[in-house]
Formats: C-alpha cells, sequence, structure tokens
C-alpha cells in the first residue's frame, strides 16, 4: 500500500563525522521531491498544449486548477468532501477500535489466535468493494454502506498489525514481567501493549489510507454522496478538468492524512528504534 | 528464622546460616519433536539465608535451565526447589532476577525511573514510598542522575545497573543473577562485580550467580559451586575462604585466590569431559590460609 521512507540523512558516517571535510553539494531530499514534483506539473501543463497528448481528455494543469477554483466555490463540494471525511473518520475510528480489541484478545489466547487464524486468512482478502451489493441491500445509498466498505477494509489491517505486534513480546521482556510478578492487566499495559504499538501504528497509517480509497470509491459507485459522486458527476457531464481536479484533490487528503499518520507514529514511538538516536551500545 | 537483614559486621565467611533457599533432587528433560534433552540430571544444594553463592560451569552446562527452575520461571521435570519454607511453583514474590540481557529486559518505552518503579507498582505501597525505594536503588547502583534517561540512552554498563537497581528496589530475600556480566566490557565488569559485593554487604540479600567465568565466580562468592557438562550435576560445592574484604587489585593477586582459581579451572576442565552420573573425583584444594 504506503511505501516505507527511510531517513537517508542519519546514516553512521554522518553521525559519526566520517564524512570527508571536503564539502559536497547534497540537497535535502524533501527539496529534490519539490524540484521533481514542479517538474511534473510542468509537464502536464505544456504536453497538451503542444498537442503531443488530446486536449479533450487531458487538460492542462492550470485548467484542472481553474476548474477546481470554481468548484469549491459551491457549496456542493464542501458538503462532498465532510461526507467523504465522516465515512474515512468514522469508518477508520470503528475499525480502530474492534482491530485493536480483538487483535489483543486473538493474539494474547493462544487457543483463540489458533481458531480463528485461518477464518481471518479467508476473510481478509475478500475486496471490499465486493461488499458493495451487500451493502446497497442492507443500508440503501446512505452513510451507513460507505461506513460497511470502509470498516471492513480497514478492519483487517489494523487486525493483522495487532495480532503480530502481540506476538512480538520479547521473550526475556516476558520473563521479566513474570519474575516481578506483573498481573495480566499490568502485563498488557506495560509489556503487550508498548510492544505491539509500532505494528499498531503501522495498521493505523495502513487503515488510513485504504479507509480513504473505501470512502472515495463508495461515491464513484453511487453509494453516499461524497467527492467520488462529485467525480463520477463530472465525468457523466463532460467535465473533464473538473474530473483532474477532484482527483487531484483526493490525492492530496491522502498526502495530508498520510503526514498525520506519520506525525502521530513519531510521537507515540520517540522511544522505538526506528525513531531514535541511539547514543548507548 | 533469623533476621534477613543481617548487619555488616555479623557476616562472617563460613559461619553455618538457615537454609533460606533448597534445591532438592532437580532434573530437567526437555523433550519435544521426537528427541529428549536431558540438560538437567540431578542437582541438590542449599543456599543459606544472606549467602552469596556463585555457580559456574562449562557453557551449555545447564546453568540458565537451573536458574530459570529456581526462578519459576521453568518447571522442573522431577524434583523440588524450596524457598523460606514453600515450595516453588511459579515466580516466588520474594525473589529478583537479574538476565543477562539487559537491553531485552529493562522496557525502552519507559524511563529508567519507570523501569524501577514498574515492579513496585504491583506491591501494595503508597507513592511516596515507591519513590523512596526508586531514588534508593537508583542511588545505590550510582545512577542517582539518571532517573528520566532511557535505558536505550545509557550504555551497556549503565544499563545493567538499572536492572540491578531494579531488583534492589523490589526488595528481595533472594536475587538471582544470570550472567549478567557477560554482555559488557572488562572493566565495567570489575566495576560491577565490586557493586554486587557492596551491595549484598549493605543489604544483607541472598545472591544466587551464574556465570561462566571462573575468576568473577572465586572473586564473588563465598561459595561456588561447579557444575558438569550437561547433563548437569554438581562436581564441587567450594567453600571461598577468602578474606571478606575484597578488592580487585589484591585479592586477585592473592596466592589463595590464584590457589582457587586453579582448582576450579581444573574442575571444569574435567567437567568438560565428564558427563553427569560418572563419579566425581578430583584433587581438594590445598589448606585454607586462616
Amino acid at each position: 500500500m504506503t511505501t516505507t521512507d527511510v531517513p537517508a540523512l542519519d546514516t553512521p558516517d554522518a553521525r559519526a563525522g566520517l564524512v570527508p571535510a571536503r564539502r559536497r553539494f547534497a540537497p535535502p531530499s524533501s527539496a529534490l521531491g519539490l524540484v521533481g514534483l514542479a517538474g511534473f506539473a510542468v509537464l502536464i501543463e505544456v504536453l497538451p498544449r503542444t498537442g503531443l497528448v488530446p486536449r479533450d481528455y487531458f487538460p492542462p494543469l492550470s485548467a484542472m486548477v481553474t476548474a477546481m477554483v470554481d468548484e469549491v466555490q459551491t457549496q456542493g463540494f464542501w458538503d462532498a468532501l465532510t461526507e467523504t471525511l465522516m465515512g474515512w473518520g468514522i469508518g477508520l475510528g470503528i475499525a480502530l477500535v474492534a482491530g485493536i480489541s480483538l487483535g489483543l484478545l486473538l493474539g494474547s489466547v493462544e487457543v483463540l489466535r489458533r481458531y480463528t487464524a485461518s477464518t481471518i486468512e479467508f476473510l481478509r482478502p475478500v475486496p471490499s468493494v465486493a461488499l458493495i451489493p451487500l451493502a446497497v441491500l442492507l443500508f440503501g445509498f446512505q452513510l451507513q454502506s460507505t461506513l460497511l466498505l470502509v470498516v471492513y477494509a480497514a478492519f483487517w489491517q489494523v487486525l493483522i498489525q495487532v495480532l503480530y505486534g502481540v506476538q512480538d513480546v520479547d521473550p526475556v521482556a516476558r520473563e521479566t514481567a513474570r519474575s516481578y510478578q506483573l498481573g495480566p492487566v499490568a502485563r498488557l499495559r506495560y509489556l503487550i501493549w508498548p510492544t505491539a504499538l509500532p505494528y499498531v501504528m503501522t495498521g493505523v497509517r495502513l487503515a488510513a489510507a485504504v479507509a480513504l480509497i473505501l470512502a472515495v470509491t463508495a461515491g464513484l459507485v453511487g453509494v453516499g454522496r461524497g467527492l467520488g459522486a462529485e467525480i463520477a458527476v463530472a465525468q457523466s457531464s463532460g467535465a473533464v478538468p473538473l474530473v483532474y481536479g477532484l482527483v487531484i484533490t483526493t490525492g492530496l487528503i491522502g498526502v495530508v492524512i498520510n503526514l498525520l499518520a506519520r506525525a502521530l507514529e513519531r510521537r507515540t514511538l520517540s522511544w522505538h528504534s526506528s525513531m531514535r538516536a541511539d547514543i548507548g551500545g | 528464622m533469623s533476621d534477613p537483614v543481617a548487619a555488616p559486621s555479623t557476616r562472617q565467611p563460613g559461619q553455618p546460616r538457615t537454609a533460606l533457599l533448597d534445591v532438592d533432587r532437580v532434573q530437567k528433560t526437555y523433550t519435544g519433536q521426537g528427541r529428549t534433552v536431558e540438560a538437567v540430571r540431578n542437582l541438590t544444594f542449599s543456599v543459606g539465608d544472606g549467602e552469596l553463592v556463585c555457580i559456574v560451569g562449562p557453557s551449555g552446562a545447564g546453568k540458565t535451565t537451573l536458574l530459570k527452575v529456581i526462578a519459576g520461571l521453568l518447571e522442573p521435570t522431577s524434583g523440588t526447589v524450596t524457598l523460606d519454607g514453600t515450595a516453588v511453583t511459579g515466580p516466588p514474590p520474594s525473589m529478583a532476577v537479574v538476565f543477562q540481557e539487559y537491553g531485552r529486559s529493562l522496557f525502552p518505552w519507559m524511563t529508567v525511573e519507570g523501569n524501577v518503579e514498574l515492579p513496585l507498582k504491583q506491591k501494595k505501597m503508597g507513592k511516596e514510598r515507591r519513590a523512596e525505594l526508586v531514588r534508593d536503588a537508583l542511588e545505590a547502583v550510582g545512577l542517582a542522575d539518571a532517573h528520566s534517561a532511557y535505558p536505550w540512552q545509557l550504555s551497556g554498563g549503565m544499563q545493567q545497573r538499572v536492572a540491578i537497581a531494579r531488583a534492589v528496589a523490589y526488595q528481595p530475600k533472594v536475587l538471582l543473577m544470570d550472567e549478567p556480566f557477560a554482555a559488557v566490557d572488562a572493566q565495567t565488569r570489575a566495576d560491577l562485580e565490586d557493586l554486587i559485593r557492596s551491595l549484598w554487604h549493605r543489604l544483607g540479600v541472598t545472591i544466587l550467580f551464574v556465570t561462566h567465568d571462573i575468576d568473577e565466580s572465586v572473586y564473588l562468592g563465598e561459595r561456588v559451586l561447579v557444575l558438569s557438562s550437561s547433563p548437569t550435576v554438581i562436581m564441587e560445592d567450594l567453600a571461598i575462604d577468602l578474606p571478606d574484604e575484597r578488592n580487585q587489585l589484591d585479592t586477585r593477586s592473592s596466592p589463595r585466590f590464584a590457589e582457587l582459581r586453579h582448582h576450579v579451572y581444573e574442575q571444569i576442565q574435567l567437567a568438560k569431559h565428564r558427563r553427569g552420573g560418572e563419579p566425581v573425583t578430583g584433587p581438594a584444594p590445598a589448606g585454607s590460609p586462616t
């Protein structure tokens, strides 16, 4: 789903000051990324104008932006955005609560985990979009239908990560907890949950991205009235620049969501080896 | 039962003490996938109240298995462990374990203070008493100003000090240590050995110290139990008649230390070639200088 970006700057060499004193030009990767993005923007502005790609189906960037500027001044856009974000947020919330609590339960009780493993492996690959007819049957074209799709897609992402996380408790840490008489509640709170937390955070990030996809998809296929529905309407009315504009908008929402998830990860996992600068040996 | 907190002046080597920990005919066989491995064959010994006993044996001698059985983390196949008159069936509340892998035994998501305090939260005591114990324990191991650091911000030796402080704050009757200094450098190791001796003097706690290092066992212990190779039996129960006040320089260069060390070394060499169950023979150490 999302790729893991590794901070490239904190190499051992850079930390230990082993890089030769001779200065080399090394711009930060974020700057390079922005330059690349700007280049891409120029490309999709110029290509349609040169006629290399058909302008009817592939308008220049400026046309997309203009269409979007008009669009954001309508109430309909904001209603659609709210609907999509609500479907995303509520659905993600339900998936998180259900995935984390069920994951902790199944992961802690060996028997339960083994009884449910095959069922989970069977249900997990079922694509959420395959449930659209069922959702419509159950809830009609309402928010609940969107929620069903979002929850189903996001839930597995969280559950699987929590299951892995609970399994990852270090044997020495477990024996330490046992020998110091930590009860089940204390073990869950001070050992199992912190161990699983990095996995939970990965689950949150993946689930947040998948939830957005499903929240938009629902509208696209006619369930709910979110940004997906706006795209479908724009497409059927031939407003090609607006279709692209809305697609870019959903992409930007995805970027913002990913940034938020990463910030949350950094805050909660400051102690984790992937986040910290190790000092001791 | 005698007073568990003995005053330093009453601690004389060789003085008979009430048995606090009894290991009786403990045997441990691992079974799995069609084969059985007898790790520990037959171990019987007892540790007196307030004693500092080292267990030394060749690598793979089932030292860790034995320690886990005593700690109640592993069930023996047969035999019993009795602590203070009560059979050990699970981790006993009056026992603390210091593991070799300090980095995995300390919780990286908690500060030094949090790590030391955590076991105390399971005991019924006031917040202030907890804070006091944490403060005293960290001061005792020389980490009075590392409260709010995270374990991974400290050096290996300091991390093991935190683990020791956690055990000390827990106020156990018996402190089990499983090769606690195997992963630190020689310099740090010497400091930590002296720390253990001084904590033992000050707190009057009973210590069972497992190591593969012969010098360390002789330097630290009042008694050294020499284990055979697996399947393990006790080859020798040796009283260490070195003076109670020990220091790295004089003790280690004393003739008696060399004699004892030589003797244990010989036993270990024998142990490598002899499995449990075979007759135990070997020269007794030469007469004590006292």
